[in-house]
């Protein structure tokens, strides 16, 4: 699978949108066509990760990290609770240092240096505002003491206020604003001294979910006016998705895959990735001639890969793509592959149904398949009818078949 | 990107990323080291220094010298006898005579029966051994020279021990049961206390936790009393009460007041608020859940008690009980006052080394004291790491439900508690105003004419607010700047390790064993730190040693619930930590900051142990004088100084009340939303 680092400004971020509109269905993500929306990613290498160790005892956090940040990207870490992406965040940032490798922040060696001595910005899960300082002076903490005079504070202590839409909340306290007010407060902070990196620690985590879609998309925007380079640990994948240009899926410490959203929901490297960013049906099947997967006696076409026949793998296809079709639906084609199934369980989800389906080639298992409103009305689909079931050549892709199993 | 062919499962080798050292750090961990040397200074060279002295002998080595005699002419016949060779002949001084304190001298003119001042015979004396050494009048003669002295010089010679290290001072020790009896006296009102206290204590905070009787504020406040008097207050209460000319005598049916029955109804009283804090927060944190659970599966209320009540208190009863225990065995003040000849460990150091000046002796008898006051505080301490992890965020509180018949049961024994507390305080205070007892029962204030007394008069009392305030001062800058680098400071591990552990120490240290201790290595004019030996500033350091821990743990607490990341966020923003400290820290943990001055201020005020061996005549203390004036025999004005302290603390609280709500006002607006 080729891997592209950073692909065409416009057609990444169109296809980004597209996606947006596809995941963000059940979220209710509202694209915007907003000029400013343009991500000024440059070409420029800003922040290079080199074999980066850490090392808690005899536990290994975080095992050989390389990776390459580009100028005004918009990085994410994703990964279950555990995998070391908040350690690999706070070794970047210098608070827990990594036990071995180099990180290069703007052409220089700053693997060694304290927080103090590097340029980043950072906002935490929570919040750490200073709670007996108003708004403006906790803004304006990090401008003092830099050869700034009081009026150049606050003028610039408003001109922040405003970027964040909280203008005149500047004489409150931290505990009179709300956790999303206060997170934006944060962020203010963060990028008040114009820090050459950003970075983002959980940063919605400790809110609710409707205030976290809005300043989730909030802070995209912010990025992309500032161009600032930033870096955003989350264990949320729609948020990845939605605000990453590239993200790194971290599991055990290692990374599994750097990839655009598009890249890593289509494109998965592996099982784990392919299970962990959004629904995966898994299918136990064998390797045979042609590279198809045979399940049963029953064989499909697949997507390309590399596995030797008669190798155990894991076929895997994402519910959405599976197409539905009415009973008695027969294609020639011996690559569309189609396969009739029983309509066990119907679940109403607002824009389209979950529907589980039962072959007696699947085992024990179900496999899951969400079909339009639309489908399920033009089809007359109901729970106990027998239908057809397609699933593209191209997107049923085979994965390695994990130890344990 | 890993590739699948890299072993993960090792790391490669090479060297380790060192941490480029920020000047933060730098002011930080020289800010601990300042700090743990402070520590090191006034708590861990003395400790050692009084543990070496424990194992210090010193004894009269009689072979080393030598002596002749001459005959009525002055003519010495050749003839050299060593002193062990006198002492084996006429046999004047036991093998115990000769064991001896590091200030011991020993006549020589015993040896000789035939000696006489007036006579012409002339002495020669010297030591065989170059470490020896003799006194002649005043000068040290420590050559192996022969010295001649003329018969009225000689009885003015005074041989001087040598020291060794070894056990023998424990073996002395051991093998004298006035002293290791009160090993035995010493545990016997511990436990009795403990068990006595803890009852009480238990059922009073029950009473205010979980019932529906009135005036719980009340109680709380008149539980909390006795934290203000200095412990020999409640005996002297006792002597007006109980003693010889008690006004309630008859009531002992002639057992005597001076001895473990006073010693134990004090400690009762000046232990109480401490096991009744402990065992009323354990009770407060009990999870109302739990009685839910118990009603609805029909529990009798006594079942509920010993399945739901008592497992939810039990470390809160463990650690007050431990606590209890370590007061009441290292406390000095009340076994003096009210002790008579019931001898406890305490008392025993003071008695040797202020009745004796036999230091080696005291040194032991701390180091005897110190085992089970450690036990005592190891304990506590394990079982309040527990207590912790007992708490839950869901816990919902217990709402007690009212009962006319249980609240009334409650209230009478609460009355019954506040009314020995109060009885005992108020003794003091009639004691203190009448002109003499029992003969002249008039109203007078005699007895506040302090400057008429032993004990230094008013100048004391002034001395003593002069203590609290600079302990509570120092102390708090001290305390709350030391938990701030071991709480939030990066890296340095073992440095915060070794730091914590010696701010954990004092609170198992007993007072009499610190103040002796000081003694040992302040008062060594080799040492450098001498100069503050008989000053304010030794009472201040000693105080705030003393009282450490509490401080340190309170401290720690607060700002344990400050966010973590504000040092990264600070360090982020490139500014200096202790911009942080002053702008964030302090503000917001300015409730604690105050807690720990009032808490150092009332125990400067209170403390008699450390600093009975400390003070000075120019820096006599109240709570000294209140001792010193009851060992006089002027109990009245004792009694009076004691209350003087009462009303200061008081007054002291109120202030830090009043002053606590204002600045509070001002400075924490931000908690109000």
């Amino acid at each position: 699978m080729p891997l592209i680092l950073t692909p065409p400004l416009k057609i990444q971020t169109r296809v980004q949108r597209s996606l947006r509109c596809l995941t963000g269905q059940a979220a209710g993500v509202v694209v915007r066509i907003d000029p400013m929306m343009q991500a000024p990613v440059t070409n420029k290498l800003y922040l290079s990760i080199d074999n980066l160790w850490k090392a808690f005892g005899s536990f290994l956090a975080l095992k050989d990290i390389s990776l390459d940040i580009h100028e005004g990207e918009f990085i994410c870490f994703l990964g279950p609770s555990g995998c070391g992406k908040t350690t690999l965040l706070r070794a970047i940032a210098g608070l827990d240092l990594q036990t071995k490798g180099t990180v290069m922040q703007d052409g220089k060696d700053v693997s060694n240096l304290p927080p103090s001595e590097r340029d980043f910005g950072i906002v935490f899960q929570s919040y750490a505002l200073f709670p007996n300082l108003t708004i403006e002076k906790n803004i304006a903490f990090g401008l003092e003491n830099t050869g700034r005079s009081k009026s150049e504070i606050a003028v610039r202590v408003q001109e922040l206020l405003e970027l964040v839409g909280l203008p005149d909340q500047g004489k409150k306290y931290p505990a009179q604003l709300s956790g999303g007010q206060q997170q934006r407060i944060a962020l203010a902070r963060a990028i008040a001294t114009k820090p050459g990196l950003l970075l983002l620690d959980e940063p919605l985590s400790a809110l609710d979910a409707k205030v976290r879609v809005h300043l989730r998309h909030e802070i995209h925007e912010l990025q992309r006016k500032l161009g600032v380079t930033t870096v955003m640990v989350t264990h949320d994948q729609e948020e990845a998705l939605a605000m990453a240009d590239r993200i790194v899926v971290m599991n055990h410490g290692v990374i599994e895959q750097i990839g655009s959203p598009t890249e890593v929901y289509r494109e998965p490297k592996n099982l784990f990735v392919a299970d962990f960013i959004g629904e995966m049906n898994q299918i136990e099947s064998t390797v045979t001639k042609g590279g198809r997967l045979s399940v049963g006696e029953k064989t499909f076409a697949c997507h390309e890969h590399d596995f030797a026949d008669g190798t155990p793998v894991v076929a895997a296809v994402r519910p959405e793509d599976i197409i539905p079709h009415e009973e008695g639906y027969e294609s020639d084609d011996p690559n569309r592959n189609c396969i009739d199934v029983l309509l066990h369980e119907m679940e109403f989800l607002g824009s389209f149904w979950r529907c589980r389906l039962r072959n007696e080639r699947f085992g024990k298992s179900e496999l899951i398949a969400d079909f339009s409103i639309n489908a399920v009305r033009r089809l007359e689909l109901g729970v106990g009818r027998t239908m057809v079931i397609e699933m593209p050549i191209d997107r049923l892709m085979a994965f390695e078949r994990p130890e344990a199993s | 990107m890993s590739s699948p062919t890299t072993n993960l499962t090792t790391m490669p080798e090479g060297p380790v990323i060192k941490g480029k050292i920020s000047r933060d750090d730098i002011i930080m961990r020289s800010g601990m080291i300042v700090i743990a040397l402070y520590l090191i200074a006034t708590l861990v060279f003395p400790l050692y220094a009084m543990l070496s002295k424990s194992f210090s002998t010193y004894r009269f080595e009689l072979s080393q010298y030598e002596f002749q005699v001459s005959d009525e002419v002055g003519v010495f016949d050749g003839t050299i006898l060593t002193g062990s060779e006198l002492n084996a002949q006429t046999g004047v001084y036991e093998d115990l005579d000769l064991s001896t304190g590091s200030d011991g001298r020993l006549g020589v003119t015993k040896f000789f029966p035939d000696f006489s001042f007036r006579s012409p015979v002339m002495y020669q004396i010297r030591n065989t051994a170059e470490t020896g050494r003799f006194l002649v009048g005043s000068t040290l003669q420590d050559s192996t020279e022969w010295v001649t002295l003329d018969s009225n010089t000689f009885r003015r010679v005074q041989l001087r021990p040598m020291k060794s290290t070894g056990m023998d001072n424990f073996i002395n020790y051991f093998s004298t049961p006035a002293l290791f009896n009160s090993i035995k006296n010493s545990l016997w009102i511990a436990v009795v206390s403990t068990i006595v206290t803890v009852t009480l204590a238990f059922w009073f905070a029950y009473a205010l936790n979980r019932s529906c009787m009135r005036y719980k504020g009340v109680f709380r406040l008149v539980a909390m009393a006795p934290i203000l008097v200095p412990s020999l207050l409640p005996g002297i209460a006792l002597v007006y009460l109980f003693g010889n000319q008690g006004m309630l005598k008859e009531l002992l049916f002639g057992a005597s007041i001076y001895g473990p029955i006073g010693i134990v109804i004090g400690s009762v009283f000046f232990t109480f608020p401490h096991a009744f804090l402990i065992i009323s927060t354990a009770l407060a944190i009990s999870d109302g859940r739990l009685y839910e659970a118990a009603t609805s599966l029909r529990s009798t209320p006594w079942r509920t008690f010993w399945t739901v009540t008592i497992p939810g208190a039990r470390y809160g009863l463990i650690s007050a009980a431990f606590v209890v225990f370590n007061l009441v065995i290292t406390d000095f003040g009340l076994p003096k006052v009210i002790g008579g000849q019931f001898n406890v460990l305490a008392v025993d150091i003071y008695k040797q080394v202020i009745g004796q000046q036999n230091f080696e002796m005291g040194a032991v008898v701390s180091v005897v004291l110190v085992v089970p006051a450690i036990l005592a505080f190891a304990i506590d301490r394990m079982v309040q790491s527990k207590q912790v992890a007992a708490l839950t965020a869901r816990s919902v509180p217990y709402q007690p439900t009212p009962n006319a018949k249980t609240d009334r049961i409650f209230f009478v024994y609460c009355c019954f508690v506040a009314f020995f507390i109060i009885g005992l305080l108020a003794v003091c205070q009639f004691a203190a105003l009448i002109k003499f007892w029992p003969y002249d029962l008039s109203l007078s204030l005699n007895n506040y004419n302090f400057d008429k007394m032993d004990g230094g008069g008013w100048a004391s009392y002034f001395n003593s607010i002069k203590l609290g305030l600079l302990t509570a001062i120092c102390g708090t800058a001290v305390v709350f700047f030391g938990a701030y680098l071991v709480e939030k400071s990066n890296g340095f591990r073992t440095g915060r390790a070794i730091f914590q552990m010696f701010a954990m120490l004092p609170m198992a240290i007993p007072g009499m064993v610190l103040g002796l201790a000081y003694i040992f290595f302040f008062n060594n004019p080799s040492n450098p730190l001498n100069a503050i030996y008989g000053t304010m500033a030794i009472l201040v350091i000693c105080t705030v040693t003393h009282f450490y821990t509490v401080s340190h743990l309170t401290a720690v607490t607060a700002l344990k619930q400050m966010d973590r990341e504000f040092e990264s966020v600070s360090a982020s923003l490139k500014q200096p930590t202790l911009k942080l400290f002053s702008r964030v820290t302090v503000p917001v943990c300015l409730p604690a900051v105050l807690d720990i001055s009032i808490y150092l201020f009332v125990n400067a005020m209170t403390t008699v142990s450390a600093v009975v061996f400390l003070y000075s005549p120019k820096t006599t203390l109240a709570s000294i004088a209140v001792l010193n004036m009851d060992d006089a025999g002027d109990i009245a004005p004792a009694a009076a100084m004691g209350m003087m302290i009462f009303y200061t603390n008081a007054a002291a609280r109120v202030i830090h009340l009043l002053a606590s709500r204002g600045i509070l006002k001002k400075t924490q607006a931000w908690r109000a939303r």
